[in-house]
């Protein structure tokens, strides 16, 4: 007499038997694993685009330096608008870890416009600044048309604009004239965007003794721009308000620009978190998708099951068949997924310009997402598979 | 040697209802039986405690020389792998696979390696004369070949045992003859076969028929 202990079924056999049912009806599996590919899709692309932003933020930061500060007037003590003393960019300039130290001022009565008939009250918000000629090394910004104001043009009525102030003016080329505080200015050059200083975008900028002969400017800095030595910028920062206003500290604000552009990075961060959250939606409601496809494979296959059993298929090896079945409609969800959602992040991050990053922790976090899930919706319909009585499901017609 | 069936003052009841009592059948090595009776007899009863599908109220089963009672519903899972061979009415066949792969679960469960069950599905077909049938799904196929391509998987791990449950039921006669041909030469080849049917056409071609009535045997010839 044998000893009657159930053979095992080897991994491939499992896997053949748990796909069967997905073989049979193809349409079913196609519809019910996109909800879980939907899920897995939006998630990883969600991943995916801000770690692509970020990446290039950081590529960004890294080109531009995170060593720039600026330094502005604040307020009085008494809430009127303080000012920085002439002499500060020479003391910023002169302190040890500085390297280079550079400043605009406000010329704040003049205001630029594309000719003299254009009504007072449409200044378009272009600022004029009082500009240093060695501005742009400080700042990082570049020229993208004509030339920066050198020791001669700035002393003439010469101008150059930010990126933006040159769309508001329509000013396509250098050697056009515009109308500025009163008198005619030649367009000398048009600034590149500048990332780490975007006052410069919307400004027309003049040199400074131009500005203080003809505009009435009075000579004080409003900005002192500052790039310090990487291992110093904090003790820089720290000390840039008694350099710049010895007298009034208090009344000088100190910024670290690429801090700003940091900060709007982590605003759009708590954006993600929602949109992961949608994300974890919809592979919920695939999840539940999957779960109704194997109760009703179940139910429709009582027959096969009772088949099966008789065949010598043991409670546990049913069970294991439609816990395959689920897995594998799951994860064949999850696989298509994760391939559209790199498609996605790369087609956004191609379209913006920026390196398309899919860190492999979400992908990993996909596919352990994705077998969770076709567990979750699989145990159930397959318990209840497993406890069926032959005799009953070959009954079934 | 062990007879391959022996029932002992078999009864089942199903929720106080009365399905089988007291039915006493020896079945001996290489027999083909018939368990012949109208429908509500209780010979489906029969069938499924013989295929060990069921457990008895009452009684004894031994199938092979196992005591059913005894068995755990694993073993008895192995018990109908290695032992038993089902042919059903309404043939259970998988529409999605082709008659070779059909043929092939009939070996799934008692372990064998996927390129041998192949193998013995095609010697199985070619058994039954459907040798030109292999790579064709269950839908192209009559009604006679289906019935063949069942008896094929349920004979291709040479059970000791066959069961068949009406196997003739949805079959025209011409095809039901062929099956019953079948039946009667592995019969001749040495297995032992135990048809079921309510047809008394079928049940008078076969050399013993045990007629089954309100759930007792009351004949046995």
């Amino acid at each position: 007499m044998r000893d009657l202990r159930p053979a095992r079924l080897s991994p491939a056999d499992v896997l053949r038997v748990g796909g069967v049912g997905l073989r049979a009806r193809p349409t079913r599996v196609v519809l019910s694993a996109l909800g879980i590919a939907i899920g897995i899709a939006a998630m990883i692309s969600v991943v995916g685009v801000s770690t692509s932003s970020r990446e290039d933020l950081d590529r960004r930061l890294a080109a531009l330096g995170t060593n720039l500060l600026t330094a502005g007037p604040g307020q009085t003590l008494f809430g009127e608008q303080a000012h920085l003393p002439t002499e500060s960019v020479g003391m910023i300039g002169r302190m040890a870890p500085v390297l280079s130290a550079t400043a605009t001022g406000k010329v704040v009565d003049a205001h630029v416009y594309r000719n003299d008939r254009i009504p007072q009250t449409q200044s378009g918000g272009i600022a004029v600044l009082a500009a240093r000629t060695d501005l742009l090394a400080t700042v990082g910004a570049t020229v993208a048309k004509g030339v920066f104001l050198n020791e001669a043009t700035a002393r003439y009525p010469a101008v150059v604009l930010g990126h933006k102030a040159a769309e508001r003016l329509g000013v396509a080329a250098p050697n056009e004239p515009v109308h500025l505080g009163g008198e005619w200015f030649t367009v000398v050059g048009v600034l590149h965007p500048a990332p780490l200083a975007p006052e410069l975008d919307t400004a027309a900028l003049v040199g400074w003794p131009v500005a203080r002969e003809h505009l009435g400017f009075d000579g004080y800095p409003t900005t002192v721009y500052a790039r310090a030595r990487e291992d110093a910028v904090h003790s820089v920062q720290a000390n840039l308000a008694a350099t710049a206003n010895p007298e009034h500290p208090d009344e000088v604000e100190v910024s670290r620009p690429s801090d700003a552009l940091a900060a709007k990075q982590a605003t759009d961060e708590t954006l993600n978190a929602l949109l992961l959250g949608l994300g974890a939606v919809a592979l919920l409601v695939g999840g539940v998708g999957v779960a109704n496809t194997m109760v009703i494979s179940v139910l429709e296959r009582r027959a096969e099951i009772g088949l099966r059993r008789s065949l010598g298929a043991t409670r546990s090896q049913i069970r294991t068949q439609f816990l395959t079945e689920s897995l594998l409609l799951s994860a064949l969800g999850g696989a298509a997924g994760a391939v559209l959602g790199v498609l996605v992040t790369t087609a956004y991050a191609t379209y913006q310009d920026w390196p398309a990053v899919v860190p492999a922790w979400a992908t990993l976090g996909g596919i352990a997402a994705t077998a969770v899930i076709g567990t979750l919706a699989g145990l159930y319909p397959a318990i209840r598979a497993s406890r069926l009585s032959p005799t009953e499901a070959l009954a079934t017609p | 040697m062990t007879p391959v069936v022996e029932l002992r003052e078999v009864g089942r009841e199903y929720q106080g209802v009365v399905a089988l009592r007291d039915v006493s059948l020896t079945i001996g090595r290489g027999e083909l039986v018939g368990i012949v009776g109208p429908s509500g007899s209780g010979k489906s009863t029969m069938l499924n405690l013989i295929g060990t599908l069921d457990r008895p109220t009452r009684g004894e089963v031994r199938i092979d020389g196992h005591a059913v009672r005894e068995l755990s519903d694993r073993a008895l899972s192995a018990l109908r792998a290695s032992v038993i061979g089902f042919v059903f009415q309404q043939f259970h066949l998988s529409t999605g696979m082709s008659t070779v792969d059909n043929v092939a679960d009939g070996l799934l469960y008692a372990g064998v390696g996927v390129g041998q069950r192949r193998r013995r599905a095609v010697e199985a077909l070619k058994a039954v004369g459907l040798g030109h049938r292999l790579t064709h799904r269950p839908h192209e196929l009559s009604g006679g070949e289906r019935q063949r391509v069942a008896i094929a998987r349920a004979v291709v791990g040479r059970p000791a045992l066959l069961l068949a449950d009406e196997p003739t039921g949805n079959l025209d006669s011409k095809s039901g003859e062929g099956v019953l041909r079948l039946l009667r030469s592995l019969h001749e080849a040495g297995t032992t076969v135990l048809v079921i049917t309510h047809d008394q056409e079928v049940a008078a071609t076969l050399p013993r028929r045990v007629d089954v009535r309100d759930g007792r045997v009351v004949g046995d010839a």
